[in-house]
């Protein structure tokens, strides 16, 4: 059974456009999908396909002037604002693509303590923020630091670990890869991919297909804020042959390790 | 150890410099001004000295010496710690000041504290929930009162709660005929009270339309999405994130306000009596009382440029880019 499942998600926004006028901008329409424990879904899409408006419908945090519709249940409860408000940060966990997340003001530690107080699971034992840090290769001292000392692998490792002390079952991780090299960018896949491993079910958002089939099960891929394509990962292969949509191949082949660099060598 | 020692001695040669500036053109101000400071020292009198008894005092004070040479004079003898005699009190500029300066700061001081934490808790609230009516409300009060002259409300006060309903003292720090010694601290509380409120009102305006301006931004950052993201709550993020990051700018507001302060002072210890620096400021500017007007002018920019080194020292304190930054810059200066 699926432990998040999204049915003809809507966002739109409205604004005012003169005195009496309003206008409502459908920014995502009619997106349905679902995502497994133990699987990781790539939501895939050029920036502004709606990705993150996905993201931020599903947690609830969507700016005041946007309204979603349809119908989301988590774990089979219906994903209602005071649903939402129960769940975010502890059972549905966001990890956000940049520094400027963290807060500059608070020391890595506290920012690790708050998250796991919000959580409810706050850290009582001595040397647990030193231990949730020690996971992911990030040496006691950066409790003390603050974010700006934090170089963009490291503060995404801090994400990670604040991830990880939530205890969340679903993670919707936020363009994970953008800005790191790729020594950094197969470290946190290999710590998404452990997040599926262990029974949670992970989206992956990301504008980077390459970057996402490297640890996607499913992709969905997203065109100007509607589904345009649903497809296995594996079917990623050869010459997209055994993709279903023309639209999945033809994104397939224009990438430059595919038939886009071929086609030069033909010319 | 070495940066401290650095970051002290550059501090103290600038306010030296700033004070040496300041020195030039206020002495340069009552040179130009039509105020005779021996027309200011006779007073009534001026009508039974004769043209050759003026000339003698002229002579004596070093009146007719070259203005450049009477500057050096001033200084010099304001360096060695002598800084005149006050003809408008009869004491030495520096008993004046000393003395006036400690009614002053006991008011400004709490002004200042008052109107920080009101205002700054205003401006949180407000910016916490932009377009409400609370905020509303805050935004039409700082509006109001940044716009209305602290003369103008000390009056009105005075006008209500002194004359109208008689709750507060109508001048002075306290009772008129009283000795010093017999005052209780109740006494002085309540002639404190009005000219307090009077000063307060301008800077809680301020700090709250700064304070708040600074939290709507703090409220749409990206760390705000993350802890909300992470199931914090609105008290949650308002104490920890809100704040924190709204204090640093609320700091410089308040300290860079120690001047404007300062001007309120003049003006509500006129409209009340109180006898501080401020109400000792206009009588001698009245009276052309020339060593206690250039005095004063030097202590307020003391104490602005010392209020404006603080602000200074807390940002570093508080906001550790700063700090690291300034590191930084002392390891390539290095």
């Amino acid at each position: 059974m699926s432990l998040l499942e999204i049915e003809r998600l809507t966002v739109s926004f409205h604004r005012r456009a003169g005195l009496l006028r309003r206008v409502n901008v459908d920014c995502v329409r009619d997106i349905s999908l679902a995502v497994a424990r133990g699987e990781v879904l790539a939501l895939f899409g050029a920036s502004g396909a709606g990705k993150s408006l996905v993201a931020h419908a599903v947690m609830g945090l969507l700016p005041a002037n946007a309204t979603a519709g349809g119908a989301m249940r988590f774990d089979g409860r219906l994903l209602d604002p005071p649903a939402q408000a129960a769940l975010r940060g502890s059972r549905i966990a966001l990890i956000p693509q940049s520094i400027g997340h963290l807060d500059p003001l608070a020391t890595v530690g506290q920012q690790l303590r708050w998250a796991a107080r919000r959580a409810g699971h706050p850290m009582t034992v001595p040397g647990a923020v030193e231990g949730a840090l020690s996971r992911f290769d990030l040496a006691p001292a950066v409790a003390a630091t603050f974010p700006h000392a934090l170089s963009g692998g490291m503060a995404r490792r801090v994400m990670l670990a604040m991830t990880t002390v939530s205890g969340a079952d679903l993670v919707i991780a936020d363009e994970p890869s953008n800005g790191l090299d790729a020594e950094n960018t197969a470290r946190v896949f290999r710590c998404l991919k452990s997040f599926a491993e262990a029974g949670k079910a992970v989206i992956v958002i990301s504008h980077d297909l390459s970057a996402a089939l490297e640890i996607a099960d499913r992709v969905v891929l997203l065109r100007d804020g509607q589904v345009a394509a649903q497809e296995r990962a594996n079917a990623f292969a050869g010459d997209g042959e055994a993709l279903c949509a023309a639209y999945a191949r033809a994104i397939w082949n224009a990438l430059p390790q595919n038939g886009f660099s071929r086609g030069h060598h033909e010319a | 150890m070495r940066s401290w020692k650095a970051f002290v001695l550059v501090r103290l040669i600038r306010l030296a410099l700033v004070l040496a500036g300041v020195a030039v053109v206020a002495f340069v101000l009552v040179k130009l001004s039509p105020v005779d400071p021996i027309d200011a020292y006779l007073g009534p009198d001026i009508a039974r000295v004769g043209p050759e008894q003026r000339a003698l005092i002229t002579e004596k004070w070093g009146l007719d010496q070259p203005a450049g040479v009477q500057f050096v004079k001033w200084l010099s003898s304001m360096l060695t710690g002598d800084l005149g005699w006050s003809v408008t009190y009869n004491a030495s500029v520096a008993d004046v000041i000393s003395e006036r300066f400690r009614s002053s700061i006991v008011l400004m001081g709490l002004a200042w504290a008052f109107s920080g934490f009101i205002g700054f808790s205003l401006g949180i609230w407000a910016g916490a929930n932009p377009g409400s009516w609370s905020d509303r409300i805050i935004r039409l009060y700082a509006y109001i009162l940044a716009a209305t002259p602290t003369f103008w409300i000390a009056i009105l006060l005075l006008i209500v709660f002194s004359v109208g309903l008689r709750w507060t003292p109508v001048c002075c720090a306290a009772p008129i005929g009283m000795l010093p010694e017999d005052v209780t601290l109740l006494q002085r509380l309540h002639h404190l009270l009005l000219p307090l409120i009077a000063l307060s009102i301008l800077g809680i305006a301020q700090i709250a339309l700064h304070t708040r301006v600074k939290m709507i931004e703090i409220m749409q950052s990206d760390f705000v999405l993350y802890a909300r993201a992470q199931g914090a709550t609105m008290l949650d993020i308002v104490l920890h994130h809100g704040a924190r990051n709204a204090a640093l700018p609320a700091i410089t507001v308040l300290f860079a306000s120690l001047g404007e302060l300062f001007g309120g002072s003049i003006l509500a210890e006129t409209v009340f009596s109180y006898p501080g620096l401020g109400s000792a400021t206009i009588e001698a500017g009245i009276r052309g009382d020339v060593p206690l007007l250039l005095a004063i002018t030097l202590t307020a920019t003391l104490f602005v440029s010392v209020g404006n080194t603080i602000a200074d020292i807390l940002y570093h304190v508080a906001d550790p880019r700063i700090s690291s930054a300034s590191e930084a810059w002392q390891g390539i200066a290095e």
